[in-house]
């Protein structure tokens, strides 16, 4: 004994006391296993030697009557009873603690040795392992290594919490130690300042000396958050008048938290400000009490009282009522609003198809039987028939704004984890689309901004190397462009290095190493299943299996995906994806006897395909169309190369656009515009390039809708296979 | 409930064991085959068969049944041998297959119907190891009529989606055309 200093001789001292009467109270307990006393003596005993200990890098006590601790503080809350077993394994727990204590003062600085370890292990077993329950244990512990990660701006010297204790006179009789509390807020975060005032003692004859008079005023610098910090005083609260001001780093990160909160259901004031953790539950209930207890006629308004308590700075009392007043207004503007099944939409949707069909046969028959009484009716009834659909289809519109926003908070928590500073910006969340495409759209669009997150971009010291700044920026963006929706995610980052993706697509055999590839065709080799370049995954992105993923979500929806990028620049990844998947306006040719639809949108213009006219070069297969090179395909035969082509007369040339690109199709006849149903083609094809889906006509006869995008990529790997890899055109 | 379930599986059971020596005897490619009964959901005549383009001769096109849109296989041309000429005779037979747990309606282009013909457990023998033209996964038994064999087919691997949607003829198809080059490199 005579070898250890003396802090830790009183430690030592103090904590056979507690361990004393810790046992004490524990074969009272036996006796009676309600007594409220003798349970909370217990958890005092192991609360204090938790916290002493962290102020001597007891690690291991701390870890041990952490579990002790917390077992005790649900059997204090009703949540577990007392029993003979539990109260057995308590008794082995504070003679274990003893042990444990007894080889730290000893052998200082050597670690445990393996026996008492496993001891520990196996009473932290016994004792949450009967609880069932211990999950609450390892999540409080996370929170806090997630708290101490996740603020690092906090640790500003002067950015403290403020925290002001006013002990009531009886403090010290009801055995309180305020010094104890003090020392074990020293394991949160680290004490700057203690203030201590003494505003009500009186003078020296008049002085209770058993009274407590003792103010103090702490400035205290940790990462914990609101609640953690209140809990250490949680036996005291009835002792002590206890007031936590949080920093003022804390505020900005309050008001953030605000602005992200969901807009869909009103909250009270309270309820809002402890969700984001700027007050804990105790200090609302104080307050209303408070607030009832007030004689006025009129109580002054909650975020007016926790300003003159000091509790609360003032910005984030003010963000949280706008947020309350915007959150009221929405609700009564969604009172306008019905709520419908979204089952049933889609029935009535399925409906209108069946409609629109029918429609297009009646056409047919007034056509065929040359009833020229009845076209006037028809011509109207199929007016209306348009009409209903894109009502219909409208229904089923929602923008994409939301899905945008819940981003926010993705990026939010991401760049925390990260650590790098990234902002998000959204453009055009007004766009709409169908609620169908919105959900499936929502998972590619995560993975591409994890993807700009983590390897996109840069930590903070890496960008103010390169010359950006260090906030880097996340851009959303969507617009509507022929009919149909395009979403650019693009980021500020380092960009694709093509070379190592070269590299990489030549190393996996994807690319021959003599292939001369354009560098927009390198970029979009990442879409190619198994090229992650990154050489260690991280848990968020970069198992080399996200983004071929990307792109085969996106193109079940008939849509596409590219990449652009400069290196030391950013990256932008552009989807372009139809508006709804039920009907779209379609455009039906004929080859070879066959219909086809193609997507009307997309068509540019129609022309007559003659040598008088324009230029045509059969051999390289492109015309020169007032000047542009255009490539063109005879669809009849493309896909009939077997049967016997017989041009007709009039061969058509039908234009079509998709994104920057142009391209030609060479058929036999037009037939014009027709409302297309698209009925899914299929488990069967859905390997097949090219071919969209299908519709039934008026005739009863099913038509195939093509897929440009598909086709004409079909078609270049057909000539080229060294082509077949660039994505986008 | 579980008893009802069980109950219900029961009455299944009895009715499969009553139909199971029931078969649905048809041409395709100059043989008679036949599947079981209870794969079969319906036989339409042929109206028009949309071709698909871009996909193995096996994939005859679709068909509107209803609105739906059905994909038809050419089960001859599926078997290894020619492709069917459409006659008077021919019909579609539509079986559901079992797909990721999923039902997948599908045709099948067949030569001729014939009839639905009792055979007894006793005269259905196991296939052959070898000898038969026919890929021996797509032989389920063999059932003796009279003096004859004739082949049951397992529906579920003849008309295998997993396979099917392979299309991996689409390869063999592209390289067959080389001589009909289309220039779209100029679109880079």
């Amino acid at each position: 004994m005579s070898e250890i200093n003396p802090a830790l001789e009183t430690f030592s001292q103090e904590v056979d006391e507690l361990l004393t009467a810790m046992e004490d109270a524990l074969l009272v307990l036996e006796a009676t296993p309600d007594d409220a006393d003798c349970i909370n003596s217990i958890f005092r005993a192991m609360h204090t030697i938790k916290g002493s200990s962290g102020l001597f890098g007891f690690d291991d006590v701390v870890a041990f009557t952490h579990e002790a601790e917390t077992v005790l503080d649900r059997v204090r809350n009703g949540e577990r009873a007392i029993d003979a077993e539990l109260v057995a394994v308590l008794l082995a727990c504070k003679d274990h603690t003893a042990q444990i204590i007894q080889h730290f003062l000893f052998n200082e600085g050597e670690p445990l040795p393996e026996e008492l370890q496993q001891q520990s292990q196996a009473l932290i077993a016994q004792l949450t392992g009967q609880s069932a329950t211990a999950g609450g244990m390892p999540s409080t512990q996370e929170e806090k290594t997630d708290h101490v990660e996740v603020d690092p701006n906090t640790s500003d010297s002067s950015d403290n919490w403020v925290i002001s204790l006013a002990f009531k006179s009886d403090a010290l009789r009801n055995g309180m130690d305020p010094l104890s509390f003090i020392r074990y807020l020293q394991t949160l975060g680290k004490i700057t300042e203690v203030i201590v005032t003494m505003p009500t003692i009186p003078r020296i004859e008049d002085m209770e000396p058993e009274d407590c008079f003792l103010n103090f005023k702490i400035a205290f610098n940790s990462n914990a958050d609101k609640k953690t910090i209140e809990d250490v005083f949680e036996f005291a609260e009835d002792d002590c008048d206890i007031c936590i001001l949080p920093p003022n780093s804390r505020q900005e990160h309050y008001l953030q938290l605000l602005a992200n909160m969901p807009e869909d259901n009103l909250k009270r004031l309270g309820e809002m400000l402890i969700e984001i953790g700027a007050l804990t539950e105790k200090e609302v209930a104080n307050i209303l009490h408070e607030q009832r207890e007030e004689e006025n006629e009129e109580p002054k308004p909650i975020g007016e009282m926790l300003l003159e308590k000091n509790i609360l700075q003032q910005p984030v009392i003010e963000q949280a009522l706008k947020k309350q007043e915007s959150v009221k207004q929405k609700i009564n503007k969604e009172s306008n609003y019905i709520r419908v099944d979204a089952a049933k939409l889609g029935y009535l949707i399925n409906l209108v198809g069946e409609l629109v069909i029918s429609g297009a046969a009646m056409r047919l028959m007034v056509d065929k039987h040359g009833l020229s009484d009845v076209d006037d009716v028809a011509s109207t009834m199929s007016h209306l028939v348009e009409d209903i659909r894109d009502t219909a289809l409208q229904l089923r519109m929602v923008q994409i704004g939301e899905t945008f926003t819940r981003f926010q908070r993705v990026v939010h928590d991401v760049s925390k984890e990260l650590g790098k500073q990234i902002q998000l910006q959204i453009t055009g969340g007004e766009s709409e689309l169908d609620k169908t495409v919105v959900e499936k759209i929502n998972d590619p669009l995560t993975h591409l901004v994890r993807n700009s997150l983590d390897h996109g971009i840069e930590t903070p010291a890496e960008r103010v190397r390169a010359g950006k700044p260090e906030k880097g920026t996340i851009q959303l963006n969507a617009y509507h462009d022929s009919g149909r929706i395009v979403i650019q995610i693009s980021d500020d980052g380092q960009g694709l290095d093509s070379d190592r993706i070269l590299a990489k697509a030549v190393d996996k055999g994807l690319v021959k190493p003599d292939q001369a590839l354009s560098q927009s065709e390198i970029y979009n080799l990442i879409f190619e299943p198994g090229l992650s370049t990154k050489e260690e995954a991280s848990n968020l992105s970069g198992r080399g299996v996200g983004m071929d993923v990307v792109r085969r979500n996106i193109e079940a929806l008939r849509g596409s995906v590219s990449v652009d990028s400069e290196l030391g620049q950013g990256t932008t990844v552009t989807i372009h994806l139809p508006l709804t998947l039920a009907i779209i306006d379609g455009f039906m040719v004929e080859a070879q006897k066959e219909r086809y639809i193609i997507p009307l949108s997309m068509v540019e213009e129609c022309v007559e395909m003659s040598s008088d006219e324009w230029q045509i070069d059969d051999v390289q297969h492109y015309v020169n169309l007032r000047g542009h090179v255009l490539p063109y395909l005879r669809l009849g035969d493309f896909f009939h190369k077997n049967k016997k082509h017989t041009p007709t007369q009039r061969e058509s040339l039908v234009v079509v656009r998709f994104g920057e690109a142009k391209a030609g199709f060479v058929v036999d006849e037009l037939h014009g515009e027709n409302q297309t149903v698209i009925k899914p083609l299929g488990k069967l094809f859905e390997n097949l390039n090219g071919i969209g889906g299908a519709t039934v006509l008026g005739s009863g006869d099913v038509a195939l809708i093509l897929d440009v995008q598909g086709l004409i990529q079909h078609a270049k790997k057909r000539v080229n296979p060294a082509l077949a890899l660039s994505a986008a055109v | 409930m579980n008893e009802l379930i069980h109950k219900k599986e029961n009455k299944t059971e009895l009715m499969a064991q009553d139909q199971l020596r029931q078969y649905l005897t048809f041409q395709a490619g100059n043989e008679n085959l036949a599947i079981s009964i209870l794969d079969v959901k319906e036989i339409i005549e042929i109206n028009t068969i949309t071709d698909v383009p871009m996909t193995p001769d096996y994939i005859r096109g679709v068909i509107n049944l209803r609105g739906n849109v059905v994909p038809v296989i050419d089960l001859s041309a599926r078997l290894g041998r020619e492709s069917s000429e459409i006659t008077k005779r021919s019909c579609i037979v539509l079986v559901q297959v079992e797909y990721n747990e999923d039902a997948q309606l599908l045709g099948m282009l067949v030569d001729a119907v014939d009839e639905i013909l009792e055979i007894p457990e006793a005269n259905i023998m196991p296939p052959p190891d070898f000898g038969a033209d026919i890929r021996t996964d797509f032989i389920q038994s063999m059932g003796r009529v009279g003096d004859e064999f004739i082949i049951l087919l397992n529906i579920n691997r003849v008309l295998s989606i997993k396979e099917l949607s392979q299309l991996k003829q689409v390869t063999e198809y592209d390289a067959g055309s080389t001589n009909k080059e289309t220039n779209f490199a100029a679109l880079n």
